[in-house]
């Protein structure tokens, strides 16, 4: 973890201070996202930016409960294609009313006669919509509740959650009649009667991407601040201690896993509504593994590295597959390395102990961090401070 | 103020056929200091996990206030009012030695109250003299693994009051202190014993001597005598098993 040993005078003011900036940062990242990046982005890059923007979505989840709570999940691909297949199943049952059919076509071409019954709530939108926050919010808590209350953790818990993965992939990939098997759902028409192709919709969905991701940042922002944030990091550090100081970590974790999975669940809407897709791939093992890659990268119990990881490690994975369509896997494989090995606490971990080189660069006062020689000796500074007031 | 705060009954802990406790009868008064001591593998640390709920007896019953706590999990123990010092620092390095009291001494630990309840500002003057108790008040908002051992010793110990416990368990605090520091630690728990009980294990001597008044001794997973610290130095079973008779003179 990045040491910050800088000592906190008078902390309450500067704190809120600190969180107004913040708070004025986002916005204006959020502004420059929906207005700027139009300008200057191509409409194909565009497009990109908007889903990687709902992948960062997904990753903000995975740091929340990996960087924070220390809980390795490997299969977060589960609740986002829960969600993608939410809003899917929403879209798919946009059928004009003077069409031949009134099934999805995939239906009638594998002699479905009638709509299955689970399909029949998403003809409503607001269900839909529902469904895509609660259904991975409900199978991650009873997932958590069953796995946390058996204290099953660590390696046992990453495994577990691989083999649900290939569960809910090898369900999804049979049911040819319920959900088009490997082919997924696809060839979507029209939602609230606006066609979804259109680039005005799709830049509909892009900005409500950008603000779907400004209120998941602010909701894990809050999370991770204050006592139960705290509490998270005690969790991941030192659990059964946390047990001895009267608290019930089961709970603490099962809410954290639900919300990183309704996380994941939109996400998975947003990404599918804007690549026009969800098949049982984002089930693949492979994409679970990947949403952890980006938030190694991007640099663990820190939610800006979870967005900027996942941002980055999509868009270099775009432009290398466009450049070497062979071998780009390997580059990520590579990177993945490099950041285990080298970067532990990924980017925003590096430049965080590159920061008194940096200072300094700038001609700034350098700080040293190491303990002997803090910047300056605590003991010295309150005096100092006790003799000021 | 004379009721039992702690009583084991017959309690037996056996792992795999070793018992680790054996039959062990063991009470203490409430607002007493207590000092265990014993041989290494005398059980000090299974009783420790018997009364804190971490090990389950085989046989037996723990009583805490007169309450059986054999099925209560761990936090349900602390909940009641036993707060426990593992022999090891255990604190929260990545929080600071502030943040660290401030989540124990939270009072409603259930999910809802720590996310949603403010800390009010009682418990944060709480916190404050804490700190100033154990000493860490300069050092209150950095990070916990920047601390010296010995910091770390008493920031436990103050989590441990933090949680506001009637009873504390306290396991070898002073292991690998120096005098000074360990010193100091004797002063702070003579000072917590004021308004606490306290269970303490202990290998230092000195140290039990200097905080001791009723000392018990555990030997192969049983009481082998109680006393004062003069009494069981000088009870000759203890010096057979315990101290070595060699070793008494210079005791």
């Amino acid at each position: 973890m990045a040491v910050d040993a800088a000592p906190r005078i008078g902390g309450r003011k500067r704190s809120q201070r600190a969180l107004l900036i913040e708070g004025a940062v986002v916005i204006v990242l959020a502004l420059l996202l929906i207005f700027l990046m139009p300008a200057v982005l191509s409409g194909f890059r565009l497009s990109l930016m908007g889903r990687f923007l709902a992948l960062a979505i997904a990753a903000l989840g995975i740091d929340l409960i990996w960087g924070y709570t220390g809980m390795l999940s490997l299969g977060h691909g589960v609740f986002f294609a829960l969600g993608g297949y939410a809003l899917g199943m929403h879209l798919k049952l946009q059928i004009p009313p003077d069409a031949s059919s009134q099934l999805p076509e995939f239906m009638s071409l594998y002699g479905v006669t009638e709509i299955p019954w689970f399909w029949q709530p998403f003809y409503s939108f607001n269900f839909s919509v529902a469904a895509i926050i609660l259904i991975p919010t409900l199978l991650g808590a009873l997932l958590g509740y069953l796995v946390f209350r058996n204290r099953i953790r660590g390696v046992y818990f990453s495994i577990l959650t691989q083999a649900a993965t290939i569960v809910f992939f090898n369900f999804f990939n049979g049911q040819q009649k319920l959900f088009n098997g490997t082919n997924g759902l696809t060839d979507f028409k029209t939602l609230l009667g606006a066609d979804v192709n259109d680039p005005q919709t799709q830049f509909t969905f892009y900005t409500l991407t950008v603000l779907f991701l400004v209120m998941s940042y602010t909701l894990c922002r809050w999370l991770t601040s204050g006592r139960f944030g705290r509490l998270l990091i005690a969790i991941r550090d030192d659990e059964s201690r946390v047990r001895f100081s009267g608290y019930d970590p089961t709970g603490f974790k099962v809410v954290v896993f639900a919300v990183s999975a309704a996380l994941a669940g939109v996400a998975g809407a947003m990404f599918t509504i804007q690549t026009g897709i969800i098949s049982p791939k984002a089930m693949d093992i492979a994409f679970s593994i990947e949403m952890v890659i980006w938030v190694a990268v991007g640099g663990r119990a820190n939610l800006v590295g979870a967005v900027l990881g996942a941002l980055l490690v999509n868009f270099g994975k775009s432009l290398l597959s466009e450049q070497f369509p062979e071998i780009w896997l390997f580059f990520e494989g590579a990177l993945f390395l490099i950041v285990v090995t080298v970067l532990p606490d990924g980017m925003v971990g590096w430049v965080r102990s590159q920061r008194n080189q940096l200072q300094a660069l700038l001609g700034r006062r350098r700080q040293l961090v190491t303990y002997p020689s803090l910047e300056e000796n605590p003991e010295v500074e309150r005096e100092r401070e006790d003799i000021g007031n | 103020m004379n009721a039992k705060i702690l009583e084991t009954e017959n309690v037996t802990v056996s792992f795999d056929g070793f018992k680790a406790l054996n039959q062990l009868n063991f009470s203490m008064d409430t607002g007493e200091l207590r000092v265990v001591i014993g041989p290494n593998g005398a059980g000090k640390t299974t009783f420790l996990d018997v009364i804190s709920g971490k090990v389950q007896p085989t046989e037996g019953r723990v009583l805490f206030k007169g309450r059986n706590v054999k099925r209560l999990r761990e936090h349900q123990i602390a909940r009641l009012g036993i707060g426990r010092k593992f022999q090891t620092p255990r604190i929260y390095l990545n929080l600071t030695p502030r943040e660290n009291l401030e989540i124990t001494s939270n009072r409603h630990k259930n999910v809802f109250g720590t996310l949603f309840r403010r800390s009010s500002t009682d418990d944060k003057r709480k916190v404050v003299l804490l700190l100033e108790t154990i000493g860490l008040t300069a050092k209150a908002d950095m990070l916990s693994n920047l601390l010296s051992h010995g910091e770390k010793q008493r920031l436990e110990i103050g989590m441990l009051v933090a949680q506001s416990p009637d009873l504390l368990l306290v396991d070898e605090p002073v292991a690998g202190l120096t005098d000074e520091e360990t010193q100091n630690i004797g002063d702070l728990l003579l000072a917590l014993a004021q308004s606490h009980s306290i269970l303490v294990i202990e290998h230092d001597m000195e140290f039990v001597r200097q905080i001791a008044r009723k000392v018990t001794v555990l030997h192969e997973g049983s009481v082998l005598c109680e006393g004062s610290i003069d009494e069981v130095q000088s009870n000759p079973r203890v010096i057979e098993v315990y101290l070595g008779a060699t070793n008494v003179a210079s005791l």
